[in-house]
């Protein structure tokens, strides 16, 4: 199952959805044939886009969203807040290329706030699927839901056979007393193969899908809290407001205590390129996710 | 339209602005920005638009968006009059007990979205009028907007997507009151020609004063194209208060209670108020 095909069945089945775009039709360029009016492209504008869906919602709808992440979120924030946000409507976000997936693109298009912008608004909800399985698994729970989402779309195949998904529950993939990474989204698969590496170098390692960033499963980092000695965030996304804050927020507020290292972008934009190169360039492939580890817990 | 209907109408707006104009005190409100809109949103509410209390929430009634938003008191005014809402919540103004306050919000029946950012109901009304369209309703959509909003880069965008899906169940109508917030329209960034802007956009335009109830009445049932409409209702700033009309300072106004009487018997006698005590609210 693709996330188009998924789309279109969802979208044929209930007639709620309409599939709309800011000229952004990578990930839907053969819904206008099969929804006809029931796809909306309107243009390079993903301000009127916003807008209109917000009015389509009033009007009962569940509008699914797509444009490039960093005009999604950026570019329309006003009216995602202002009248998706305060009304709390049910517009579904389909992010396109967030975090190192704008590659060759350049800083413009690099959406490396978007999480952090986007769990501000109350009644927003957040999720980063790790891979095209992962992604049509969670979606139509996403989708069913009466409030506003946000999704970070990303339809690489999967390394791995994902467990089922509940919904705001993250993904335990393995245990480890040492030090558990956290991550979500693309960064999945390199940290797997990470885990592979320092398993190999005799640590015992643990790892976790987040699935989602908002709502959070604070229960799950409960869970694991006794049981691991560090706590690793993995991210592309910028180290303000994205997954280690939102772990540092938890870890606060219920007066838990656990070292916890992050890995982001630290006030900077990642050096454009093919997707390889930005990994390799901003230490985020599997041998370099094992450097800069290895430095937390001889630097601990 | 007949003189009986006229007189209605006139009437109608006159109660209107005598609930509007109390509400200038204690904190004040947006008064000479609502008096402008009076007469045009008493003409769409009691002689055009396919609404009543029994189908606020009908899919198939007409829709009116205030996106101006600080006109607000205009809408209160008429609510009260329509019998929507009760006359002792407008007693509520800015109170946190109540939804009433300086710009519109859903916990007030009748209003349609919350607004005051302006530039934003342009596109939420084209997402109503799509769905209608895509349902085959003939139902129609109204968003009424500031002369000053369209400073902003989101109207025009919004023209734009509309006359694109030939939209032509919306109405954009324009409360030309030649003011900003704190100047002359023309004097900060130049609007004219509107009528020339709106047509190059793809719009079908028309151009009236927005205090004729005749005029209103004929530009409303005009024949419709099959363009997006937009009818601009050039309008006074503060009508209706001799005292404050037209003026740049009176865009929000916090008087005393005692210029609040006289601003009542002002607007039924002509006589202006001495207003010498109000202090002027810069926003």
């Amino acid at each position: 199952m693709t996330y188009e095909k998924l789309l279109e069945q969802t979208a044929l089945e209930d007639d709620r959805f309409v599939v709309m775009t800011a000229e952004n039709r990578a990930l839907v360029r053969n819904l206008p044939q099969s929804l006809g009016n029931r796809f909306i492209d309107t243009g390079i504008t993903e301000q009127t886009m916003i807008g209109a869906a917000a009015g389509l919602a009033l009007r009962g709808r569940k509008p699914v969203v797509h444009a490039l992440s960093a005009f999604l979120t950026m570019r329309a924030f006003e009216f995602t807040r202002t009248s998706v946000g305060i009304a709390n409507l049910p517009v579904k976000y389909s992010s396109f290329i967030p975090g190192v997936l704008s590659d060759g693109n350049g800083p413009t298009h690099q959406a490396l706030e978007d999480v952090s912008i986007m769990r501000g608004i109350p009644g927003m909800e957040v999720f980063a699927p790790a891979d095209e399985e992962d992604l049509v698994e969670m979606l139509p729970y996403i989708w069913a839901t009466e409030n506003p989402s946000y999704v970070r779309i990303n339809t690489k195949p999967s390394i791995i056979a994902h467990k089922p998904y509940e919904f705001g529950k993250a993904e335990m993939i393995f245990e480890g007393s040492d030090f558990t990474m956290l991550t979500y989204g693309f960064m999945l698969e390199n940290c797997i193969k990470a885990h592979q590496l320092l398993s190999d170098m005799g640590y015992k390692v643990g790892l976790v899908n987040m699935r989602n960033l908002k709502p959070f499963d604070g229960d799950l980092i409960k869970s694991i809290l006794p049981k691991t000695g560090r706590f690793i965030t993995v991210e592309d996304h910028f180290l303000t407001g994205g997954l280690f804050s939102i772990l540092a927020e938890f870890l606060v507020k219920n007066e838990l205590h656990i070292p916890v290292s992050a890995i982001a972008f630290e006030e900077k934009w990642f050096r454009p390129g093919t997707l390889q190169d930005v990994l390799a360039c901003e230490g985020l492939t599997p041998e370099k996710l094992v450097e800069r580890i290895e430095k937390f817990i001889q630097n601990a | 339209m007949n003189e009986t209907k006229l007189k209605e109408l006139e009437d109608f707006a006159l109660r209107v602005r005598q609930h509007i104009i109390p509400m200038a005190t204690q904190g004040g409100c947006f008064l000479g920005a609502s008096l402008s809109a009076v007469d045009l949103l008493t003409y769409l509410y009691v002689n055009h638009l396919q609404i009543n209390q029994s189908t606020l929430d009908d899919p198939n009634r007409d829709y009116l968006f205030l996106s101006k938003g600080h006109d607000v008191p205009a809408l209160y005014g008429i609510f009260v009059e329509l019998g929507w809402i009760k006359k002792e919540r407008l007693s509520n103004h800015l109170s946190t007990s109540d939804h009433v306050y300086w710009h519109p919000n859903r916990h007030i029946p009748g209003v349609e979205f919350h607004s005051g950012s302006l530039g934003q109901l342009p596109s939420v009304s084209i997402g109503v009028a799509m769905d209608i369209k895509i349902r085959g309703g003939n139902n129609r959509v109204y968003c009424v907007m500031g002369d000053g909003e369209l400073n902003e880069g989101s109207c025009w965008e919004a023209f734009l997507v509309a006359q694109a899906y030939k939209l032509d169940n919306l109405t954009f109508v324009i409360d030309r009151n030649q003011f900003q917030a704190n100047m002359a329209t023309e004097d900060l960034i130049p609007l004219e020609s509107l009528v020339d802007k709106f047509e190059a956009f793809g719009l079908q335009t028309q151009r009236i004063d927005g205090h004729d109830f005749k005029q209103l009445n004929t530009a409303f049932n005009q024949v419709r194209d099959a363009r997006p409409q937009v009818i601009i209702c050039d309008t006074v700033r503060g009508k209706g208060l001799p005292s404050i009309e037209a003026r740049a300072d009176r865009w929000f106004c916090n008087f005393s209670e005692k210029e609040i009487q006289e601003l009542m018997e002002e607007l039924v006698s002509g006589q202006q108020a001495n207003l010498t005590a109000e202090k002027l609210v810069v926003r």
